[in-house]
């Protein structure tokens, strides 16, 4: 399986109390396990099973997701910034990888 | 009991029939089932109302491999009164189960978005879960041109 490389749009700066859009995509083909291959065997599932955004450690949003989230999983939500900090975002493969990200944002 | 060849072709061919009129709608019915368990098991049982749930997705989509859709539930989203989850659900796909988000207060509004696949016309619902336990749907029907379950 090809690299999965994690891209996140997040703002840097932000005003207390502020609700900031946050865009997330990763490279993840998403084998849906509902696909064959040329000779007819059912090649298996191999996706992002759930993706997981955490702000100084607290949860802000979460998605458990199933086959029918597309190829190169994309995910938009927003969060209240309450102080500096920095944002974690993870990404769990069914093969028990797990990628990561972290942005820093400042409270201006 | 006894029938003559000629009834016996009559019964047989209208119990055919019947059976083929029968079973038609049958993969459609056994989905929207499927589907219907899954939101119930969401809910905890409850039927959900109309309203407060925004799910916006595409009329027609010409490509069911990616199809944007998003959700926005009215809330304050503070500590006491803010939405759990929202529940992804598409009717016809090989799996209705499509995606659940998980909002916490610091979410700040209950707003998401992501690309799915659809494997062909059909209804998709979101389903949002507050911290009451209250729950709300709302649903669209997204006609695809090209299906986006591979095969």
């Amino acid at each position: 399986m090809a690299e999965s490389k994690p891209r996140v749009k997040v703002p840097k700066t932000a005003a207390k109390g502020e609700v900031i859009t946050i865009k997330t995509l990763i490279n993840h083909t998403m084998e849906s396990g509902q696909r064959k291959d040329s000779d007819g065997n059912p090649i298996p599932r191999q996706i992002i099973n759930m993706f997981t955004a955490e702000f100084n450690g607290s949860k802000v949003f979460e998605a458990e997701i199933e086959p029918a989230i597309s190829a190169n999983p994309y995910f938009e939500f927003t969060m209240r910034v309450p102080e500096s900090g920095t944002i974690r975002f993870t990404w769990v493969d069914d093969d028990g990888s797990v990628y990561s990200e972290e942005q820093a944002i400042e409270v201006n | 009991m006894s029938l003559t060849r000629r009834e016996t072709l009559v019964l047989g061919g209208g119990a055919l029939a019947l059976a083929t009129v029968g079973l038609q709608p049958m993969p459609a019915l056994a989905a929207a089932a499927d589907a219907q368990a899954l939101i119930m098991e969401f809910t905890g049982g409850k039927e959900p109302q109309s309203g407060r749930i925004t799910l916006t997705a595409p009329e027609i989509a010409e490509n069911g491999n990616t199809v944007p859709v998003s959700v926005s539930v009215e809330s304050p989203m503070t500590d006491d009164d803010y939405v759990e989850a929202v529940m992804l659900v598409a009717e016809e796909n090989p799996n209705p189960d499509v995606a659940t988000f998980r909002f916490t207060p610091m979410s700040g509004s209950a707003e998401a978005a992501t690309r799915m696949r659809l494997a062909k016309t059909q209804n998709v619902m979101a389903v949002a879960r507050m911290k009451d336990g209250s729950v709300f749907m709302d649903k669209h029907e997204v006609k695809v041109t090209i299906g986006g379950c591979g095969g």
